[in-house]
């Protein structure tokens, strides 16, 4: 069996070395103008400086440009994905198709990851993506194992799962903390906590909290609990599962650092040692409980919940 | 269709500027029914929703034969028909589409409206002869993406509900593909496909027709500090909502002719034939009016007034003028109840007796002042006199949903028009 990469955000340059440290594989950064949900801000210095680092160690870097995009930043595309290349990342994590013509015509055959979020949910569009230039499909977060699996069997493309953290449910244009706080009459508050990460919308009929934050694209909301599928590795593993992705947006580094550390831990299990793995995989689900602040459990996100429409 | 660049969309006839380029006006049809009124009330063409792949799960949608019967009647108006199969599919969803696509080939529809690529390149294989046009679920926003699907050889693109009127006026100039976009109705506060609430909180998958609107539920909105929790909101204050107000783009109907924007779309396959005769019938009007005489063209204060009659919530531009304010969105408030009741459909007319038959929609009585309007006849008020049902028996009201009953009418009305009462 070959062991999944695992693919790690980090909040800084200086947080990479004690990722690398800790087992991380790969990296998924860039900045808010051009990438999504990111745990740290990386403006082009910082790409090229987390480029070096993590080439020194043999890891790598994918650079998110995964936002959907507008004409006037559409229009800087071709400047951006020539300095992605130029900057030796290894690759370019994509949503919106407009990245893709920028690409062709300013760094051809540059590797694209294809990650649309919740719309990367069948084999043959993973595929479809995969003949237009992109070498691995990130899915959706609301797939079943089932159908996880079953996608990998069918792909023509590397297969990129998120197996621990939050994920976004929710993505509007709109600036809707603004727009609530303007509409109390508090505009002092708007100012106040611009960039603030601590905000939570209760929904009282589920006793479930999910956090909100605003940026440059737009208000969004995350998911209420942290998935995390630490010990349900194995059938991902035997299937061949290119990459596993722990998702550090709203963490901090420590957090992440330590979820690090388990997976590695629990990857190196599985594929070295199955028994050993088995074994251990409840301790290595505690230990991450244990990591948990008490208003976000850890679940299994869409891995075993079915949904009907 | 090639794109038009600005200044040929019209023509000067007699010294005086018409427009030639006429956008067409696409109307929801839930069901046959909603599909013929939509076609009398004056749609150029309505978008239905199959047994399958569809994003209502819910809308009634047509069977096969349903389509064929849809399909003849619209033509009869030389109005197209458009199938929504705009789910993004999962592995198991790719099980039986040939089959349905190849059955949606055979029964005449002019094209389908898609957002998984699964979809598209299927429908190439299997029903060649039927259009492929992007849905606004891929959240179509650029003009670099919109010529990658030219590229990809798609006939038409439907733009996100985050595109603005400055940004459509770029990609018409640089991409020669028909352009659609919604002028009217409910929007998602999302982007469209990236919103998996409903998938969080009631497990049904809001990308393949599940979606239970939980954006415009209720939330407080916290604040965590030091691991306490403290409430943002006082006592007295809304709660934190994501509800926007519907759209409604009358006002800027000129400058989307304007643009080039090739269809002009309303949303609602869930509603009522009297709101879809309402608004089809009113967007009808200014287009037309626009495009008569586009110098001496003004907004008439009574098209306003006759899209309040069926409204469901305050209305705004949205995004066609910029990023839409706080005014735009709904606090503490769940809809607004329609200025008018829809009352009745009319079933026939006897010229000589000028007695009305009428299937009964909604409680009226004799001595309620009443409208009827429709496709073919401007607008009247009447007092309701004498009612008797079927059998003749005089009634004191008319209270059963559906009951076929009759009464005097002071102008002629004609099968599909429609009486409403004031609130």
């Amino acid at each position: 069996m070959t062991k999944p990469e695992l693919l790690v955000t980090p909040g800084s340059v200086s947080e990479m070395n004690r990722q690398i440290e800790a087992g991380a594989d790969a990296f998924v950064l860039g900045e808010q103008r051009y990438g999504l949900r990111l745990a740290g801000e990386f403006g082009r210095m910082q790409i090229q400086e987390a480029v070096t680092l993590a080439h020194a160690y043999g890891k790598k870097v994918y650079v998110a440009v995964n936002a959907i995009f507008h004409n006037k930043i559409a229009d800087e595309l071709d400047e951006y994905v020539q300095f992605v290349k130029e900057s030796g990342a290894d690759a370019i994590v994509f949503g919106d198709p407009a990245v893709l013509m920028a690409v062709r015509a300013s760094a051809p055959d540059f590797p694209l990851h294809w990650s649309p979020e919740t719309i990367a949910t069948n084999w043959y569009t993973a595929n479809y993506w995969g003949k237009r230039g992109s070498v691995r499909a990130v899915l959706a977060r609301e797939l079943s194992m089932d159908a996880i699996i079953e996608t990998k069997e069918n792909a023509e493309v590397a297969i990129e799962v998120q197996v621990h953290g939050m994920t976004c449910m929710f993505q509007s244009k709109r600036p809707l903390l603004g727009h609530y706080f303007e509409y109390m009459g508090k505009k002092m508050e708007i100012k106040k906590r611009q960039g603030a990460q601590n905000m939570l919308l209760h929904d009282e009929e589920r006793s479930n909290k999910y956090p909100i934050y605003e940026d440059e694209n737009g208000t969004h909301i995350m998911s209420p609990n942290d998935m995390c599928i630490i010990d349900e590795l194995q059938e991902m593993i035997e299937a061949g599962i290119d990459s596993f992705k722990i998702d550090g947006v709203l963490q901090t580094e420590d957090y992440r650092v330590s979820v690090t550390k388990l997976y590695r831990k629990a990857i190196d299990l599985c594929v070295e040692n199955p028994d050993q793995y088995e074994d251990e995989k409840e301790e290595l689900l505690e230990e991450a409980e244990a990591l948990q602040q008490d208003h976000r459990p850890l679940d299994t996100g869409f891995f075993f919940k079915e949904t009907v429409y | 269709m090639a794109a038009l660049k600005n200044g040929s969309i019209s023509t000067i006839v007699d010294g005086k500027r018409v427009i030639v380029k006429k956008p067409e006006l696409l109307a929801p049809a839930g069901t046959l029914e909603k599909l013929k009124i939509a076609v009398r009330y004056g749609a150029d063409a309505v978008y239905i929703g199959g047994q399958e792949y569809s994003l209502r799960s819910n809308a009634g949608n047509f069977t096969f034969d349903d389509m064929k019967e849809g399909v003849a009647f619209a033509r009869r108006y030389g109005a197209k028909v458009y199938v929504t199969t705009n789910i993004f599919a999962h592995n198991e969803n790719i099980d039986g589409l040939e089959e349905y696509l190849r059955g949606l080939g055979e029964v005449g529809i002019a094209g389908i409206i898609v957002a998984d690529p699964l979809i598209i390149e299927t429908c190439r294989r299997v029903a060649p002869n039927v259009e492929v046009h992007l849905s606004t679920q891929q959240s179509l926003s650029n003009w670099r993406a919109v010529q990658y699907w030219k590229e990809e050889g798609l006939d038409r693109v439907v733009l996100a509900r985050e595109t603005t009127g400055e940004e459509m006026r770029l990609m018409k100039e640089k991409v020669d593909i028909e352009i659609e976009t919604f002028v009217h109705g409910a929007m998602c506060i999302a982007y469209s496909g990236r919103c998996v609430l409903s998938n969080h909180m009631t497990a049904r998958d809001s990308n393949r027709g599940g979606c239970c609107q939980s954006c415009r539920w209720d939330y407080n909105l916290v604040e965590m500090e030091d691991g306490e929790e403290m409430a943002l909101t006082t006592e007295g204050d809304s709660p934190f909502a994501m509800s926007p107000k519907d759209l409604r783009l009358l006002q800027s109907i000129p400058g989307l002719v304007e643009l080039g924007i090739d269809s002009l779309k309303i949303e609602g396959r869930m509603k009522s034939i009297h709101y879809i005769a309402t608004v089809v019938s009113v967007y009808r009007k200014v287009i037309d009016a626009y495009c008569a005489d586009p110098e001496n063209f003004t907004i008439q204060p009574e098209w306003l007034e006759e899209l309040e009659k069926c409204a469901n919530r305050p209305a705004a531009p949205a995004f066609f003028e910029g990023t839409p304010g706080a005014d735009e969105q709904l606090f503490g408030v769940h809809g607004k109840k329609a200025s008018h009741d829809f009352t009745g459909l009319v079933v026939d007319y006897d010229k000589d007796t000028q007695i009305v038959t009428l299937q009964q929609r909604n409680f009226f009585r004799p001595g309620d002042t009443v409208e009827f309007f429709g496709p073919d006849m401007d607008a009247f008020t009447q007092v309701v006199g004498t009612v008797v049902d079927e059998d003749g028996n005089e009634l004191d009201a008319a209270r059963h949903p559906l009951q076929i009953v009759q009464f005097k009418v002071d102008h002629p009305v004609s099968k599909d028009d429609m009486m409403r009462k004031g609130l």
